[in-house]
Parts: structure tokens; sequence; C-alpha cells
């Protein structure tokens, strides 16, 4: 090789291997630390903070009091079967999580160089051949750190390794557009369409989402637009006709994965010590799926549910 | 397809009939004993031993059966061996009573063995002779849990058939053997007299056995006669044919060739209670010239096809493994008996072998849902992806079959180990995982051995911790080594000096069974017995190989590296730290448990601290091994699977540096320490890839997946993505649990609710109730893959 490998870093909280959601193949996929959104269903709420966050497992805790000794900040306390953190006095050093032993306390987030993901990355190259399968960028947002991105996609191409790229599609256009020119697949959230409801689940407009995904199309990028269905969120009839005829509209891309919510990312939450806004939501049912199915496929729309073909009756 | 009633109605009898202990053959042997034996050598006398047997037993036919005949008396009246192993009125008590794997013992056979059989067969069986002549060195290993001997309460059997009996009918083969007998050179030959002997044996078994079918014909032809029904009646007519046929005669159809291989399978598993019972290898490939044959002519349909295959496949499961007692229980705790049909593959010149009868056979399995027959596919970088998807798709609805092996690196292993490239071809594999020339090698598992048990021993200066005895050498304490290197060298000579009380055990146990229990029916059906005039187990057949099957890989790793890295690299603890918190099994030592589990490079992660470990630990014990000379003019191999053994071999150790407890179930195969793996399936078929697959007899490998996984079209591509890539790392072979853990612990607390729930265990499937508590908790911790 006679180019170096960039010397670019970046902040991510895991790389998860044998990851077969995320894309074609078999995917590794690398989740980056920070994101523009703050969706109440986030099923990666770790990924929401640029800053590196503690997990607090507590069923795991036996109270041994490694932990105590250790913080610096005062921050732990014991409780009847677990210690608790004060989350304000927390500056999250580390201390606590490298004393702890029955992996209780964990540090989600580390810094790491394109070569130290690569390497990761690349040892699964001989699945990936086998499928078309490859690594995923994914989060939080991976447009969130736009230069430890693209020099991670440069260096894929590089080496030959098929990336996609999982975005909420909030980015400067022009963070898109250098995106673009290195990734082979872009993974794209569409939430909701009426921008006061996104405003609310979210915490942003979705006008800059609807933009960058039109451009996309426009110019050509394969993507894949999918729909998580969250009941009593975005699964009424008017949030998935206004998607449909917003999909069909586009010049190219009309196909839509619908992702049934699942309630994954509930425990996470309170690991992290935050509240979880859906905890009475059960995921939808399968007629609920079946009712989006075909609303949007009256849109002319090719529909899969979590990628998978269906075969409705 | 919904079952035929016939098929439904068999099924079910097979699958409701309680095991039970038959007494008939041992009757039969025994008044066959009493006779006077003046003038006989050891090799006709067994031939007439297998005469009278197939004259005197019970003979019927079921309601509805199409394939006919059984070993005992009805579906699962097992018999005993007396002569290999005469049960004790405790044994019986035992097998009657214990929780699982049990069989039913009537107070009537219980008196005959107390009145008749005890007393004929004292001192005279196989067991006791084999016991007797073992040194104490080997007695001391034995009981300490070392290693596990095969040979002494079944015979040596782990044989496949090939396609020879769907060419050639008994008669032929009586025609090789008087070939043979013509050509004997009583001149310059010093041993023809023996092979006269030998020849002459096998003909009176060929003779047998047709005259075994001849009774089935008759009986047949008198049913139909009384019969009322006129579909059965005929069914029956065509049965009384069929056995006026073969397996005097090559089969002229599908029926045929099925009822031709069930007579020659009852026949050696009367013989002797041979290991794996027996088994018709590549069934598809044998079968598929008859199935076009029927098709093109209109004799058959898929339909009936089907309805022959599933009514061979109930015989199969109305066959439990011969009762097991003792150290042979333990390791292979099941009614199992590892008949393992091979799927798919290569033909013989290289050309893939799928064809339409394999997927129907896979049909067969998926609808008929029984533990017995095992099933395996074979799959080849030449098998299209339809055929492993076929699989997952019954792997998918949480059945524990087929399992999955690597044609090709199967006859990589074959060509190594000195077989052309066409018998390898032809070969595949048998039992739990090993390979074999099919129709033309006898290859024994002569005995599990317990790596992680030597490394304790190793840790202990020669001593068992668990005894205080001393029963190996001393290698040095460990408190004075300086290196790692010096502990690797230390566990090299122990292992060394435990493979040696071992291979020379064997060399002594091969020539108890050539002596006293020739096997001639069984030589008749391998390559080349007959042209040698030799019999099976005196290294008769075209190759012979032993092999001594290594237990604990993934626990051995752990605890080596935990080691390595804590007192050599790390100096986190002592060796004299390590082993007091060992000996008080962690008690008082969490910290240093906890550790020893969460702080430690393990196997199974693509983690190439912990992976180097392995390859060394695994070339220690090839080197060991493999390339010694058996009695047969064979050669020894090694080959890594457990059955049940790691879980008696666990009760055996205390805690070891992993952070296992004492006594806990050590890892099973190659797979990585229960629950050690966490990086998904990828990163262990990376760290399992990096053993030289090639260079052994077989591994197991055993995956436990969610069923979300394999969900929809594109889960079963990315599963069958998987393996192949496995398998392009040459990994041998990958089973798969799909089935949450929800489920088994319900199971487990619930079990009348889930009597048919089928695990695969290692090697093998069992029902998840049959199995026992300790095996059940094991299944519930390996790793379950989660979907991500």
């Amino acid at each position: 090789m006679t180019e170096e490998c960039p010397l670019s870093t970046g902040t991510i909280f895991d790389i998860k291997r044998f990851a077969i959601h995320d894309g074609p193949g078999v995917r590794t996929t690398v989740f980056f630390k920070g994101c523009p959104l703050r969706c109440w269903t986030c099923h990666n709420p770790e990924g929401q903070r640029s800053d590196v966050d503690l997990f607090l497992r507590s069923d795991l805790c036996d109270l041994c009091g490694d932990c105590l000794s250790v913080c610096q900040a005062n921050a732990i306390a014991p409780n009847d079967h677990t210690v608790i953190i004060d989350r304000d006095l927390c500056d999250v050093c580390g201390r606590c999580a490298d004393a702890c032993l029955t992996r209780a306390l964990e540090v989600a987030g580390r810094e790491v160089t394109v070569e130290q993901v690569l390497e990761e990355v690349e040892r699964d190259t001989i699945y990936y051949d086998e499928g078309g399968g490859g690594v995923t960028f994914s989060g939080g947002d991976p447009l969130y750190q736009p230069r430890f991105l693209v020099d991670l996609l440069e260096e894929c191409k590089r080496r030959d390794l098929r990336t996609a790229v999982d975005t909420s599609g909030f980015a400067s256009r022009n963070v898109l557009q250098t995106v673009a020119e290195w990734a082979d697949l872009f993974l794209y959230d569409v939430k909701m369409m009426d921008n006061e409801r996104h405003r609310q689940f979210t915490g942003v407009s979705n006008r800059r989402i609807l933009n960058n995904l039109r451009w996309l199309s426009e110019n050509g990028a394969t993507v894949r637009v999918r729909m998580p269905l969250i009941p009593g969120v975005n699964d009424d009839e008017a949030n998935v006709r206004a998607t449909g005829a917003f999909v069909a509209s586009l010049p190219t891309l009309h196909t839509m994965d619908i992702l049934p919510y699942h309630r994954i990312g509930a425990d996470k939450h309170e690991r992290l010590g935050r509240a979880y806004r859906l905890p009475e939501t059960e995921p939808p049912s399968d007629a609920r799926v079946a009712s989006a199915v075909r609303i949007l496929e009256s849109y002319e729309l090719d529909v899969t549910i979590r990628g998978e073909s269906h075969a409705l009756k | 397809m919904p079952l035929s009633e016939r098929v439904r109605h068999l099924r079910e009898q097979s699958v409701n009939a309680p095991a039970t202990l038959s007494s008939e053959r041992a009757l039969l042997i025994t008044e066959f004993y009493e006779q006077d034996d003046a003038g006989t050598s050891p090799a006709v006398r067994r031939a007439q031993a297998f005469r009278y047997l197939l004259e005197q037993k019970h003979a019927s036919i079921g309601d509805g059966e199409l394939i006919v005949g059984e070993r005992g008396p009805a579906p699962k009246a097992t018999p005993t061996y007396p002569e290999i192993c005469c049960h004790s009125i405790e044994d019986l008590q035992i097998l009657h009573s214990r929780e699982k794997v049990s069989f039913s013992v009537s107070e009537k056979v219980c008196q005959t063995f107390r009145d008749r059989l005890i007393p004929f067969w004292k001192g005279r069986t196989m067991r006791e002779l084999l016991f007797k002549e073992m040194t104490p060195e080997w007695k001391d290993a034995y009981d300490a849990g070392i290693f596990t001997e095969f040979m002494e309460q079944r015979a040596p059997g782990h044989t496949v058939l090939d396609g020879k009996i769907y060419e050639k009918g008994l008669l032929d083969f009586k025609q090789d053997i008087e070939h043979s007998l013509q050509a004997l050179d009583y001149l310059n030959d010093a041993r023809a007299y023996e092979k006269q002997q030998e020849l002459e044996a096998m003909d009176i078994c060929a003779d047998a056995l047709i005259q075994y079918a001849a009774r089935y014909a008759t009986l047949a032809r008198g049913r139909a006669e009384v019969e009322e029904d006129p579909n059965r009646k005929q069914e029956l007519e065509r049965i009384a044919d069929v056995c006026n046929h073969v397996p005097a005669h090559a089969p002229r159809d599908l029926w045929e060739a099925l009822q031709y291989y069930w007579f020659v399978h009852l026949g050696v598993i009367t013989e002797l209670n041979t290991w794996d019972s027996f088994n018709p290898g590549h069934l598809d490939q044998h079968l598929y010239p008859f199935y076009c044959q029927g098709l093109a002519e209109g004799t058959l349909t898929e339909e009936t096809a089907k309805e022959l295959l599933q009514c061979f496949w109930i015989k199969f499961n109305n066959h439990p493994a011969p009762p097991k007692v003792g150290v042979t229980a333990e390791e292979s705790g099941t009614y199992t008996d590892f008949a393992q049909i091979n799927l798919g593959g290569l033909r013989r010149d290289g050309s893939d072998a799928v064809n339409n009868v394999t997927y129907l056979l896979l049909d067969v399995i998926e609808e008929m849902r029984l533990v017995q027959p095992s099933s395996s596919i074979q799959l080849s970088k030449r098998n299209p992806d339809r055929f492993p998807k076929r699989a997952a798709k019954i792997l998918n609805t949480g059945f524990g079959q087929p399992s999955i092996f690597n044609a090709d690196v199967i006859v990589q292993e074959l060509v190594r180990q000195g077989k052309t490239v066409e018998d390898a071809r032809s070969g595949g594999s048998s039992g739990c995982v090993e390979v074999g020339a099919f129709g033309k090698e006898n290859y024994n598992l002569t005995g599990y051995f317990n790596m992680p048990k030597v490394f304790e021993i190793t840790l202990h200066n020669g001593r068992d911790p668990r005894t205080g005895k001393q029963i190996g050498i001393e290698t040095g304490d460990p408190r004075t080594f300086e290196t790692f290197d010096d502990l690797m060298a230390a566990y090299k000579r122990q292992l060394r000096h435990f493979i040696d009380i071992k291979v020379r055990g064997n060399n002594v146990i091969e020539r108890l069974w050539a002596l006293y229990l020739p096997t001639p029916f069984l030589s008749l059906l391998i390559d080349d017995c007959i042209e040698n005039g030799t019999d099976y187990h005196d290294g008769g057949a075209r190759y012979n190989t032993s092999y001594i099957q290594g237990v604990g890989l993934g626990s051995l790793t752990d605890t080596v590296t935990a080691i390595k890295y804590h007192v050599f690299d790390e100096r986190t603890m002592s060796v004299q730290e390590l082993l007091q918190a060992l000996r008080d099994d962690f008690t008082g030592h969490e910290k240093t448990r906890l550790l020893l589990r969460e702080r430690t490079p393990k196997y199974g992660n693509d983690d190439d601290y912990a992976d180097d470990i392995m390859r060394e630990l695994f070339e220690a014990y090839f080197e060991t091994v493999d390339g010694r000379k058996n009695t047969k003019g064979g050669t020894y191999h090694i080959n890594l699977l457990p059955t049940t053994c790691h879980i008696y071999f666990g009760s055996v150790v205390q805690a070891t540096a992993d952070g296992r407890r004492a006594f806990e179930p050590l890892s099973e195969g190659v797979s990585p320490v229960q629950g050690a793996d966490r990086h998904g399936p990828t990163a262990v078929c990376k760290s399992v890839g990096k053993m030289d697959h090639a260079r052994t007899g077989g591994t197991l490998l055993n995956q436990k997946l969610t069923p979300g996984l394999l969900r929809g079209d594109q889960g079963l591509d990315k599963f069958v993505q998987l393996v192949r890539s496995y398998f392009r790392m040459d990994g041998h072979h990958i089973q798969f649990n799909v089935i949450d853990a929800a489920t088994l612990k319900a199971a487990q607390d619930e079990p009348e609710k889930y009597r048919d729930l089928i695990v695969r265990v290692a090697g093998y499937s069992d029902y998840f109730c049959d199995i026992s508590k300790a095996l059940q908790d094991e299944i519930i911790a390996r790793t379950e893959h989660a979907e991500f």
C-alpha cells in the first residue's frame, strides 16, 4: 500500500459483528457517538451524546464496593441491592468501570483511529465476501462526525470494502454530498411527515431530512428508505399516506422498509439513568403492520418488512 | 404434506413405545454357547451363533408395516450382549430405575439373569477379560477420569456401508468368498488356514441372513392368505416377494433396496452391539437410480416413495442404543444409536451429489421429526445454496437436525490419512462427527481423553488433587516454573505419559476382540475383508484407523490462557495464589474468580492471544497421538468431540483457572467455553477456524441461535453465508440449536408439556426431557447469539 491510512480519530460506542439487519450480506456495524436528534424511542440512547456515557446494570451489581473507593467525584453510593449514581456529580472518568469486575458499570464511548476501526472491520472480510456484505456506519448518526466518517469511507473504498451509512439525514448538504461520493448505500430513516410532530418526537425539523433525501434521489445515490413504525407515534393513516406520497414523488428510490417498533432500547435508557418516554407502548400488531404496508403499496412502492419481502394475504 | 394414516400410526407407536430390556438374545446366545464347541474356530463359532440367533429369534410383521424386521421381539425391546457385558442384578435395577435413558426390566427378565445368564457368563465376558488384562497405571488413569474405554461393553463398529448392496446380492458375496477360498495359498501363506476359517464363517453368515429373510417371506405369505383387506393383502404379498428376493439378490426397486439395507442393518446389530449401530451412509446417492427408475416405469410416485422412506425411518427409531452402564453410560448417556444418514456432498467422481432424493429425504426428516436416525448434510462448494437453505429451514423449526459437515474438508482429511481420493469422496461423517471411508474402513473411537484433567495433574506435579493419588509422572512443581514455556513443556510430557498408557491398553484390547470375538457378518460387508480373508477386528478392512477423542479443548485453552496472562504476563497473581483459589473452589476468592472470568482473553472471540494458545494445545495433542501404529496395520488420528462426556469429565476436575467451579461441565467439542464467546458467531467461527481441521478426523462446533436470526429468506441466506465462510476456513462441522433459552427453561420446569422438544446435544439430537439436568443446564448456558 502506498497511501497512508488517514490519521483522524472519532468516538464510537460499539462495533458489532454479524450484524445482519443493517444492509446486504453479513456486516459489521460501527456505532458512532453523537446524534442531532433526540427520538423518544431511540434504541441506542448511548449514541445520542458526543461525550462518553456510563452504563449501570443494577442486576449485575454485587455491592462489592470497589467502585466507591475509586470514584473521585463521590458520585456513587450503595443502595439496597445495587449502587446508584448521581449523574450530576459523575464526570464519566471511567475509573469505576475499570474497577468493576461484574460488568455492572461500563463506559460507552471510546476514541479510535481509522486504522483501529478498519482492523476490527476487516476481521470478518471472509464473511462479507460470501454474500455482498460489508461495513455499516451507524450510531448515533455517523454524519455527526463527518470528517471521521469520510476518512473511514475513503479507506474502505481503498481496501475494497462495501459500505453503508445508516443516518437520520439531518446534516448539511455539504456533508451529505461528500459522504454520498464515497458510500455505497444509505439506510435513511423517514420518521414522520408533519413537521411539528417531528419536532416534538425528535427535537428537530424534518425539512432538511426530506430535502436531503430528495437530493440523494435526484443524484442517483443508492438509498433504502426506512420507516420505523411506532404505535401512537407515526402509524396513523394520515402519516403513512403522507410518507408514501412523499417517497413516491421522488424521481427514484421507490422502495420502503418498514421497521416495526421494538422495545430493546428501553432498558438502555434506564441504565443511563434516563427516562424512557414510551414505557407503555407495545410493538405494533401484525395487522397494524399489514395495514401500513397496504397503504404504502397503494403508492406503487416496493415495500418490505425489516428488509424482507412479505407475503401478505 | 400430512403423514399418511399408516405412517402416523407407526410413528406414534414408535415414539410411545417404552424402552424395555429384552432377554431374548441373551437367552439364545447362552443356549448356543452351552453347546459343545469342540474343534470349532472362534470365527466359525461366531458365525454359527449368528445363524442360531437369526433362526430362533422372534419374527413378526407389524400392522401396516412395509419395511419389516426388528432386532428385538417388539419396537424398542432392546437386547443385551452377555458375551460382551453381562449385566448384574444391580445393573438391571439401575437401568430400570434411573431417571434418564432407562429401560424397564420385568421381574421375569431379572429372574432369567439371576438364574441362568449371570451364572453362565460370570468370568467369560469380554468386559471382565478386558479389565483383567489392563495394567495398574491404566486402571488408575481410567478411575481418575483421564480417559474412557469404548470397547469395555460395546463392540468396535463405527462404520458405515457404501453402495455395494445395491449392486450385489449376498449370493454374489458368496461367490466372492468362493474366489478367495480358491485363491488361498496353503504352501506359502502361513495364515491360509485362519483365512479359510474366516471365509467359511462369512459364508455361513451370508446364508443365515438369506434364511432370516426367507422366514419373513413365509410369514408375509401366511398373513396375506388370511388378510381380508384387499389392499393390505396385496402389500403382504409384495413384502413376501421382496423378502424372497433380497438380500439374496441385488434389489430391483426402491422397496427392495430399503428392505435389503434394513436386513443388513439388523444383521450387524444382532451379531454384536456395534458402536454407532450401522448406517447406510449416502442414502440419497444409493437410492437415486431406483427412484428415477420407479418414476419412469410408473411403479412409484413421489408420495409412495416418501411413504416407504418414512417406514424406513421409523425402523431406526424403534432401535434405541443397547443399554449402557457405568462410565460408558456417562460418556454416551442417550438412547440415540448414532446412525447418521449423509445427504448431498460429492459423488465418487467429484461432482455435485445433491439430487431429488436429497430433497425428498429432507422432507422426510422435517415431517417425521424423530431423534433417530440422525441426519447430516455434507456441504461441498459444488453444492447449490438451495441445499443448505432447505436444511436451515428445518433447523429453524427448532429441530436439532440435520447437522452440517464440510464435504470438501472431509475429503482432505481422508486423503491425508492415506485414502484414495475416490474412496475419500464416497466417505463422509458418521456417529457424531468422525470421518471414514464408507464400506472400506474400520475406524474405531477408542475412548474420550480428558485434556483439562491432564493439565490439572500437571499443575500438581503428577498428583490427582481430587484423590491425592500420584497417577502421573513428576513434571516439576509449577511454583518453580520461571516461564510459560516451562509449564507447557510439563503439560506435554504429562500428556504423552497418559496417551502412552491409553495406546498400550488399546493395543491389547484390539487383539482381545480379534482373538475372542471376531465379527464375520460385518466383515462380509466391509472391503477388503473377503479379499484378505481377514476379520474386520483383525485388520481385514482396506483402511484401519484408531481415534482418541480429545475433550475440553475450550476449557483447556481458557485455563492455560488465564495462567499465561495473569501469572506470567501481567503478573496479577502467583501460581501459589492461583492454586489456593482453585483448591478452595474460589470460596473466599471471588475477586480472583471474576478476574479470571471477566478480565482474561478467551477462546472464541477471534482474539489471537487465546487462539494462539488453542493452536499450541491442539498441536500438542495432534503430535502426541497422530501417526502412531495400531494393531490392525493402521494408524492413530485425533478427533475432538464429546458426546456427553464433557459432563462426566467435568465431574472429576476441580475448579479451573478459567473461573469454572469444581465439577461443572467442560466445554464440548471445539466450541468455546459456555458463555465465554461474546462477539457473536463470526468471531466464534474465526477462532475455531484457526485450528487445522484437515489434520483431524472430525471436530464438533455447537452454536445456539435465536429463532429470529433465521427469519425470512434473507435470514436463511445469511445463515448459509455464515456456514459457507466457516467452511472456507476449513471448518469440519457446525450444528445449530435454534431455540430460545426461555423455551428451554420452561421445558425444564414443565417437562410434560415439552416431551417432543428435540435439541442438538453434541453430535446428535435428543429429547430435551431425556437428557440429564446437568446437560440441560449446559445447553441453556451455551451462548445465545441474539439478534442485533
